[in-house]
C-alpha cells in the first residue's frame, strides 16, 4: 500500500487556545479512512488545514500529498490537487438544477456560452456513478437530503477527486439513505478513490472504515486498524472519551405517576398544500416521570406533530384535544404553551433555537424573562446569576456565559438550548433529536439531564431517528408512520426489529 | 471552587490592550467623535467649540438624533424605514395647516401630531410585521406617499410663521434657575458677557450622577463576577465623558444656556437607552432581530415587536417633524428631503448591524454626532457640497468596513 497523504506534526494555534497539538495522520492510497472525536477534539480543524481553508504558513508541521510537501493557499488550491471536502451543511444551490449544481464555477462552456445538450449528458453519466436516478434539470430544492448528499458526491466526481474528505456526511439522513451512501463510498473504493470519513456513527464506521484514526483534545490518540482485526466500538469510544464507558444509557428507576399530558384525535394539516394531512388521528399520553419515545422515519410526521402541539407552531386546522393534568389546557400560541408547562427543543439548534450572535446567558433566559425581570426591567445580576447555575449544572464548556453562542461547540449549544427549556421549568418537555451532531460525552450528559428530569417527576417526549438511543431511554415507545401513530411498545417489548417492522409497513 | 478562582483569575489577567483590541468598537467610536471635533477645532480656526456654534450643533442635529433612536430599534429588530424622511416633512406641514391656517393651540396640535405620527407607523408596520411585505418595500412606499401627501398639504407652498410658544420648541432655552448674583458674579469672573448658572449646575449634576451609576454598576459586576473594563478605561472614559459634558456645558452656559431640544434629547437617549439595555421589551426586540424563528419559538410574539417597532418610529419621526419645523418657524414641501439616509448612515456608523439584533443607542447617537460635526465642520470651512457628500459617504463605508473587518478578525 502506498501512502496517498501523509500529515505530520500538524499544530495550529487561535488566540488563546492550542486546536491542534502534533497531529500525524496517514491515509493511504485506495482506502476509506475514519476520523472520530468527540466534538471540538480538532477533526473540523484539521480538515481545514488540509484542504487549505487555514493556508500554508498558518499552522506548522507539514502535509505530503502523493510523495510531494504541499502548500495549499486555499480550497481552490487543493481542489485543483483532486482534494474534496463535502462538509455537514450541504453547498448547493436549491434553485437551481442538477446540472446547473454539479457544474457550478466549472461549467461546460466555450467562451461563456453554456454547452446544455453536452452537460446534461455528462450530469447523466455523473448520476449514474452515484446510482442517482433522477433528471439532470430536477432543481436541488426539490429532492431529499438524501438525495442532495449524493449529488454533492457526483459534483466531487466532477472535479476528478482523488481524496474525498465526508464530514458527518450521514448526520442529517435516513438509515436507508445512509446505507445508500455507505455502499456508494465503498464502490468508489473499489475504483481507487480514497476518502476519509469523519462521523459520530460508530456502527457506520466499523462497516464500511479500512482504518481509524481517534483524534482526543488536538491530539492523535491511536489509529486502529480494522482489517487486521475488528475493532468494537467499547474500543473507539474509550479511545474517544479517555474512558471506559462500559453504560451507553445512564441507569434509571422509573417512577411513573399520573398522566400528565394528553393528545387525543390530534390532526393537522400542511400550512401550504390545503388537502395534505400531515398527522391523523394522534393519540398519545405522558405520565408523571416517564421518557416516552416517538421513533419514525425524518418526514413521518414527528417535528410536525410536536410543534402543531408546541402552540400550533405548524400547520393549519389543527384540531383534537389537550389534556394536561386531566384537564383541558389552551396551547393555542407559543407563550400560552410556555405558560402551560410545556417545552420544545428544536430539532435544529442554530435555525430555530438559538440566537447564535447573542451571549449565553441572553440565550438561556429568552424563554422566561419573567423570571429575571420585576416590572419589565430585567436584573442583569440575577440573570447572571442564573446562566451561572446552569452553566455549572450543566457543564457548559466556556470561558464565561458572555460567550457568544455561535463560538460554542455543537454539544455545548444543545446545553444551552436544554437550559433555556429547563429555566422555563416546563412539566412536559419534548425533545427533536436532542442529541444529532453531539459527541458521545456530551451524549452521555444530555441523557442523564433527561433522567434527572424523569425523577423529578416531569414528563419527558423524545424524537430521535436514532433507534438505540430510544430503546436506552424510553419506557415507552410510539412508532410514527407517514403521520398515524402506528404502534405503542413498552421498554420490554420493544426492539429495534420491531420498531423497524412498524416503519417499513404501509 | 478551585475552578472559579482560576476563572477569575483569567479575567483579571486579561491585559489592558487585549481589553481594548476586544472593545475597539465602542471606544473607537468616542475617540473617533473626538478627533474628528478636534480636527475641526483646528482647521476652523477654533470655530467649532465656540458657543454659539456648539448651541448650533445641537439645535441642527436634534430630529436627526431623535430618528436615530426610533431607527436604531426598527434596525436592531432587522428592519429598515424608508419613509422617516417624508413623515418627518408631512408632520411638520400638518402642525402648520393646523396651528396657522385653522388656528388650533400648540397644546392640542402637538399630541395630535404625535398620534398622526404613530398611526403613519403603526400602518406601515402593520403591512411589515402582519403580512410579511419587505419593509423596503412599505416604506420606500411611504416615503413616495407622505413627499405627496406634504405637497398637496401645503399646496406647494411654504406655511409659516408659527406663533412663538411653539418656536420655543426648539429655539428655546431652559431659563437659569439659580440666584441672579451667582450668575453675574460668575460671568465677570470667566470675563463672559452674560453666564447661565443654572446649565452649569445641571451638567455638574449630570456628571455626578454618571460616575455614580459607574460605580453602582461596577460594584454590582465586581459582586456577581461579571467581567468589567478595566479600571484605568473607566476612569479614562469617564473623564472623557465627564470632562466632555462639563466643558459644552460651560460653553453653553456662557451663550443661552441649555437649549430645549438638547434636553429633550439628553431625555430621550436615556429612556431609549434604558428600553434596549434592560427591559424585556428591548431584549426581546434584539431577540426578534437575532433569530426571528429562534425567538417565536421561545414564546416572543415576533409580529407584535416588529408592529411597535415601526409605531415608535413613526411617533418619533413625528417629533422630529414638529422640532424641525420649530426651528424654521415655517413647514416647506421639501422639509425632511432625504434625511432618512442620514438617519440611516448615523445608526450603521454607530455599530448596528444590517441583518439585525446588533446596536446599541449611545452608538446610534454617537454616530449621528460625527456626521452632524462633519456637516457643521465641512461648511464652516467652506468645503462645497459636492465633496461634503463625497466625504460623508466615504466615512460610512469606511465605518462598516472596520466592523466587518474586526468581526472577521475575531471570529
Amino acid at each position: 500500500m502506498t501512502t496517498l497523504l501523509e500529515m505530520r506534526g500538524i499544530t495550529k494555534t487561535f488566540p488563546g487556545v492550542k486546536a491542534l497539538d502534533n497531529v500525524d495522520l496517514r491515509v493511504e492510497q485506495g482506502e476509506i479512512h475514519a476520523i472520530v472525536g468527540e466534538n471540538g477534539a480538532g477533526k473540523s480543524t484539521l480538515m481545514k488545514v488540509l484542504s487549505g481553508v487555514y493556508p500554508a504558513g498558518t499552522y506548522d508541521g507539514e502535509i505530503i500529498y502523493e510523495g510531494q510537501t504541499a502548500a495549499f493557499n486555499d480550497i481552490s488550491d487543493s481542489e485543483k490537487h483532486g482534494i474534496i471536502i463535502i462538509h455537514q451543511e450541504l453547498a448547493l444551490v436549491p434553485l437551481l438544477s442538477v446540472a446547473e449544481n454539479l457544474f457550478l464555477g466549472n461549467e461546460v462552456a466555450t467562451r461563456g456560452v453554456i454547452n446544455w445538450p453536452k452537460m446534461y449528458q455528462m450530469t447523466d453519466e455523473l448520476l449514474t456513478k452515484v446510482g442517482l436516478n433522477e433528471a439532470a434539470s430536477t432543481t436541488i430544492g426539490s429532492m431529499g437530503v438524501g438525495k442532495q448528499q449524493l449529488v454533492e458526491i457526483a459534483k466531487a466526481l466532477a472535479k476528478d477527486v482523488k481524496l474525498l474528505i465526508l464530514d458527518e456526511p450521514t448526520a442529517a439522513l435516513q438509515e436507508n439513505d445512509s446505507q445508500k451512501l455507505l455502499d456508494l463510498l465503498l464502490e468508489l473504493k473499489a475504483q481507487g478513490i480514497t476518502s476519509i470519513l469523519i462521523s459520530h456513527k460508530l456502527n457506520e464506521i466499523s462497516q464500511v472504515a479500512d482504518r481509524i484514526t481517534v483524534i482526543r483534545d488536538g491530539a492523535t490518540v491511536s489509529t486502529l486498524d480494522c482489517r487486521a482485526e475488528k475493532i468494537s466500538e467499547a474500543h473507539i469510544i474509550r479511545d474517544m472519551v479517555g474512558r471506559d464507558m462500559s453504560h451507553r444509557y445512564p441507569a434509571r428507576e422509573s417512577n411513573i405517576g399520573k398522566p400528565l399530558l394528553e393528545i387525543k384525535n390530534w390532526n393537522v394539516w400542511h400550512p401550504e398544500h390545503k388537502d395534505r394531512q400531515l398527522i391523523r388521528d394522534v393519540n398519545f399520553t405522558v405520565n408523571e416521570g416517564e421518557i416516552i419515545g416517538i421513533a419514525g422515519l425524518m418526514g413521518s410526521g414527528r417535528t410536525e406533530l410536536a410543534m402543531s402541539i408546541f402552540g400550533k407552531s405548524y400547520g393549519r386546522n389543527i384540531t383534537g384535544e389537550a389534556l394536561l393534568k386531566g384537564q383541558p389546557v389552551d396551547l393555542s400560541s407559543v407563550d400560552k404553551a410556555i405558560a402551560a408547562g410545556l417545552a420544545y427543543c428544536t430539532e435544529d439548534r442554530k435555525e430555530l433555537g438559538l440566537i447564535l450572535e447573542e451571549t449565553i446567558v441572553r440565550n438561556i433566559t429568552l424563554a422566561n424573562l419573567a423570571g429575571v425581570s420585576k416590572g419589565g426591567v430585567i436584573n442583569a445580576a440575577e440573570e447572571q446569576k442564573v446562566a451561572e447555575k446552569y452553566r455549572k449544572a450543566m457543564n457548559i464548556r466556556t470561558p464565561s456565559v458572555h460567550q457568544n453562542v455561535v463560538n460554542l461547540s455543537g454539544g455545548n449549544q444543545q446545553k444551552v438550548v436544554l437550559s433555556k427549556w429547563l429555566y422555563a421549568n416546563p412539566q412536559v418537555l419534548i425533545l427533536d433529536e436532542p442529541t444529532r451532531g453531539i459527541d458521545v460525552g456530551a451524549k452521555f450528559e444530555i441523557y442523564e439531564i433527561m433522567n434527572e428530569l424523569a425523577s423529578e417527576g416531569r414528563g419527558v417526549v423524545m424524537i430521535s431517528s436514532e433507534m438505540p438511543e430510544l430503546l436506552g431511554m424510553c419506557d415507552r415507545i410510539y412508532v410514527m408512520n407517514e403521520g398515524e401513530l402506528v404502534a405503542e411498545l413498552s421498554a420490554s417489548e420493544a426492539s429495534q426489529e420491531r420498531i423497524m417492522s412498524f416503519i417499513v409497513t404501509e | 471552587m478551585t475552578e472559579e478562582t482560576s476563572q477569575s483569575k483569567v479575567v483579571a489577567q486579561k491585559s489592558v490592550g487585549e481589553y481594548f483590541a476586544a472593545h475597539l468598537r465602542e471606544y473607537g467610536l468616542l475617540l473617533a467623535l473626538i478627533a474628528i471635533m478636534a480636527f475641526f477645532q483646528i482647521t476652523t480656526g477654533g470655530v467649532m467649540l465656540k458657543s454659539l456654534n456648539i448651541t448650533n450643533l445641537f439645535l441642527q442635529n436634534s430630529y436627526i438624533i431623535i430618528m436615530a433612536l426610533g431607527m436604531l430599534v426598527v434596525i436592531v429588530a432587522g428592519h429598515i424605514d424608508l419613509s422617516v424622511g417624508s413623515v418627518m416633512g408631512f408632520v411638520g406641514a400638518l402642525a402648520a395647516i393646523l396651528m396657522v391656517n385653522h388656528d388650533w393651540p400648540m397644546w392640542a396640535v402637538i399630541p395630535v401630531c404625535l398620534m398622526v405620527g404613530t398611526a403613519i407607523g403603526a400602518a406601515q408596520g402593520y403591512w411589515v410585521a402582519y403580512w410579511s411585505i419587505p419593509p423596503f418595500i412599505v416604506t420606500l412606499a411611504g416615503m413616495l406617499v407622505f413627499r405627496g401627501l406634504s405637497l398637496w398639504l401645503l399646496e406647494g407652498q411654504s406655511v409659516g410663521p408659527f406663533p412663538k410658544e411653539f418656536q420655543l420648541l426648539s429655539t428655546g432655552f431652559i431659563p437659569d434657575f439659580m440666584p441672579q448674583g451667582v450668575s453675574t458674579t460668575l460671568a465677570d469672573l470667566f470675563g463672559a458677557r452674560r453666564f447661565n448658572t443654572g446649565a452649569l449646575s445641571i451638567g455638574v449634576i449630570a456628571s455626578g450622577f454618571i460616575v455614580y451609576f459607574g460605580m453602582k454598576k461596577r460594584a454590582r459586576n465586581k459582586a456577581y463576577g461579571i467581567e468589567d473594563e478595566p479600571r484605568a478605561f473607566f476612569i479614562g472614559r469617564n473623564i472623557i465623558v465627564i470632562g466632555g459634558v462639563l466643558f459644552i456645558c460651560f460653553k453653553l452656559s456662557t451663550f443661552r444656556g441649555l437649549p430645549n431640544v438638547l434636553v429633550t434629547m439628553a431625555v430621550l437617549t436615556i429612556i431609549y437607552a434604558f428600553l434596549t439595555q434592560s427591559t424585556v421589551i428591548g431584549r426581546r426586540m434584539y431577540a426578534v432581530g437575532g433569530n426571528e424563528k429562534a425567538a417565536k419559538l421561545s414564546g416572543i410574539k415576533t409580529k407584535r415587536m416588529t408592529f411597535l417597532a415601526f409605531a415608535n418610529m413613526g411617533m418619533l419621526a413625528a417629533l422630529a417633524g414638529l422640532i424641525f419645523a420649530a426651528r424654521l418657524n415655517t413647514a416647506t414641501p421639501k422639509a425632511g428631503f432625504a434625511v432618512e439616509l442620514d438617519v440611516i448612515a448615523a445608526v450603521f456608523i454607530g455599530g448596528a448591524s444590517m441583518s439585525g439584533g446588533v446596536g446599541k443607542v449611545i452608538g446610534a447617537v454617537v454616530g449621528a454626532f460625527i456626521m452632524g460635526v462633519m456637516n457643521n465642520g465641512m461648511s464652516i470651512m467652506g468645503i462645497g457640497i459636492d465633496y461634503q457628500q463625497v466625504i460623508k459617504g466615504l466615512v460610512l463605508l469606511a465605518a462598516v468596513i472596520f466592523d466587518v473587518y474586526n468581526k472577521n478578525k475575531q471570529g
